[in-house]
């Protein structure tokens, strides 16, 4: 396993890290309490300017989700598939009870079998290897297939 | 100040090689001159758009330096809409009496590539692979189809009907109408969304010229008369493209508000509009705008797709000339493309396609990231 010292986020700040339980990071309003994602310092509700970061929920369900069928284009994309590799991959919104729903890619072993409501678990690990190190990012997983 | 529109230009949508977007928007800013016997001598102001194709403004060294107020306009998919907003306001105010909207665009083949960080969003956004468009309308139909039982009987439909209208139209791009398996059995792009449900980025351009509404019949026996315009940004709640997170308690999307502010501002109701022109990005976007405009219930339209009610014979005709998805989407363009075919419909120039019965009445309504819409209603 790399050393935590060879791991690094994708961004600073979208989840904590290193952490044996990572969780994303969001803010939530001083005035209204409306929680956002990734963290941010207005609020969309209310138009108040002070919020506090939180992190967020690591389970939530599926509320939707689609399939992304092609190799998106890079920039922006910088995944590790080429043309031939690539793999459609799953992208959906998690409700995160009573804060707020993420969007997210989905892994799964089973993407036939995705569907609205299903229980899915914050997974945190390598997303792509680059100069050497792994960049970590967030996925939502099943939580069948924890 | 009442405005009407008295001339109207389009350069045909789709691939025209050799030929740039802005030489797109010269064509079609010349032909709505002729058409309403002017010259580019008699405009006072001009708006105008493209979002990868050039500014606009630099049309005057080919139409001519006449020294007018020409404002470029960038509103995502509602460019051109924008642009026809903001000319009808410069009349509207009583500051100008006569001026043009113009929008045009070229593409380059394939899915548009978008910059997460001009667009506020992190980069890590477009370095994992959310950054896409297409994301977005799967997600957002499959969610509308799980709510309200719509299914994929009626996202072909919609397809099919939309290119079915696109081969009567001489300036559309795809002129081959799709069969239903051609359809149902063309690739997976974006789950449930399938090739030919989406439209594709292309070129094209797109004019007209309006003028205050009492000296319209100087110019043409056919005006038509702008009675409402609206462009609205979502609220806190909507669910919108490219948004990282949704709030969990839902507010009406920003079509629903600029068609509520247009039929208001109009003083008439859906059920007195003849003809529609509704964004139609991909299939499902076209049966959530019908019912996000007021013209339908949600889940109805199942059944106004199975009876025909949304083809050029039915009780509301939608995208008679074929849509975004037999035209294909020229950003800057498009907007203005719905505008051209109700004047057209309004003005019974419609040929082989033209909705019975003189339509008098008239809607359009584009949608674009990252969430706002624009609706307007015409009549004679």
């Amino acid at each position: 396993m790399a050393s935590v010292a060879n791991q690094i986020p994708i961004a600073e700040g979208l989840f904590t890290w290193p952490s044996n339980d990572p969780r994303l990071l969001g803010s939530r309003c001083s005035n209204c309490g409306v929680v956002t994602f990734p963290a941010q310092s207005g609020c969309p509700a209310c138009c108040g300017e002070e919020t506090e970061t939180i992190e967020l929920e690591r389970q939530g369900t599926l509320w939707t989700w689609t399939v992304q069928g092609f190799l998106p284009n890079r920039p922006p994309y910088d995944g590790p598939e080429t043309s031939e590799t690539f793999e459609p991959f799953g992208v959906g919104y998690v409700e995160l009870p009573n804060q707020v729903r993420v969007q997210t890619r989905i892994k799964t072993e089973n993407i036939a079998k995705l569907e609205i409501g299903m229980e899915m678990d914050l997974v945190v690990e390598k997303y792509v290897e680059r100069d050497g190190k792994d960049i970590i990012a967030y996925f939502f997983r099943p939580s069948t297939e924890a | 100040m009442d405005v009407a529109i008295i001339g109207i230009g389009i350069h045909p949508f789709g691939r025209t090689d050799g030929v740039s977007g802005l030489e797109q928007g010269v064509f079609a800013a010349r032909q709505a001159l002729q058409d309403g016997r002017l010259e580019w001598n008699d405009m006072q102001f001009a708006y105008g758009g493209s979002a990868a194709a050039g500014k606009a403004d630099t049309m005057v060294s080919k139409l001519g330096l006449t020294g007018l107020q020409f404002i470029n306009v960038s509103n995502g998919c509602a460019t051109g809409g924008s642009a026809l907003q903001s000319a009808y306001m410069a009349i509207q105010s009583g500051m100008f009496d006569i001026g043009m909207a113009v929008g045009f665009d070229k593409h380059p083949r394939g899915a548009f590539t978008v910059d997460p960080e001009g667009s506020g969003l992190g980069k890590w956004y477009g370095d994992i692979g959310l950054a896409l468009t297409p994301q977005f309308f799967g997600m957002k139909i499959r969610r509308y189809m799980h709510e309200f039982g719509i299914t994929e009987d009626t996202l072909v439909r919609v397809a099919m009907k939309n290119y079915q209208n696109g081969s009567k139209n001489p300036n559309a791009w795809r002129r081959t109408p799709f069969s239903y398996a051609d359809i149902a059995e063309s690739p997976m792009v974006c789950e449930p969304l399938r090739k030919y449900m989406f439209c594709s980025p292309a070129e094209g351009g797109c004019a007209m010229v309006l003028c205050r509404a009492d000296k319209a019949r100087e110019y043409t026996s056919k005006p038509v008369f702008l009675k409402a315009v609206s462009v609205k940004t979502r609220q806190f709640g909507s669910f919108e493209v490219f948004a990282q997170c949704q709030a969990l308690d839902r507010a009406d999307p920003p079509t629903v508000q600029a068609s509520r502010a247009a039929f208001e501002m109009a003083g008439v109701g859906p059920e007195d509009i003849d003809v529609a022109q509704l964004q139609d990005t991909e299939s499902g976007a076209e049966i959530m705008h019908m019912a996000e405009n007021g013209f339908c219930a949600d889940g109805d339209q199942e059944q106004w797709l199975r009876e025909g009610y949304t083809e050029i014979g039915g009780k509301l005709p939608v995208n008679t000339d074929g849509g975004c998805l037999a035209n294909g989407e020229p950003i800057g363009a498009s907007g203005l493309r719905q505008v051209y075919e109700i004047c057209v419909q309004l003005r019974g120039e419609g040929g082989e396609r033209q909705v019975p019965n003189q339509p008098k009445t008239g809607y359009t309504h584009v949608y674009g990231a990252p969430g706002l819409s624009g609706v307007t209603i015409l009549s004679t």
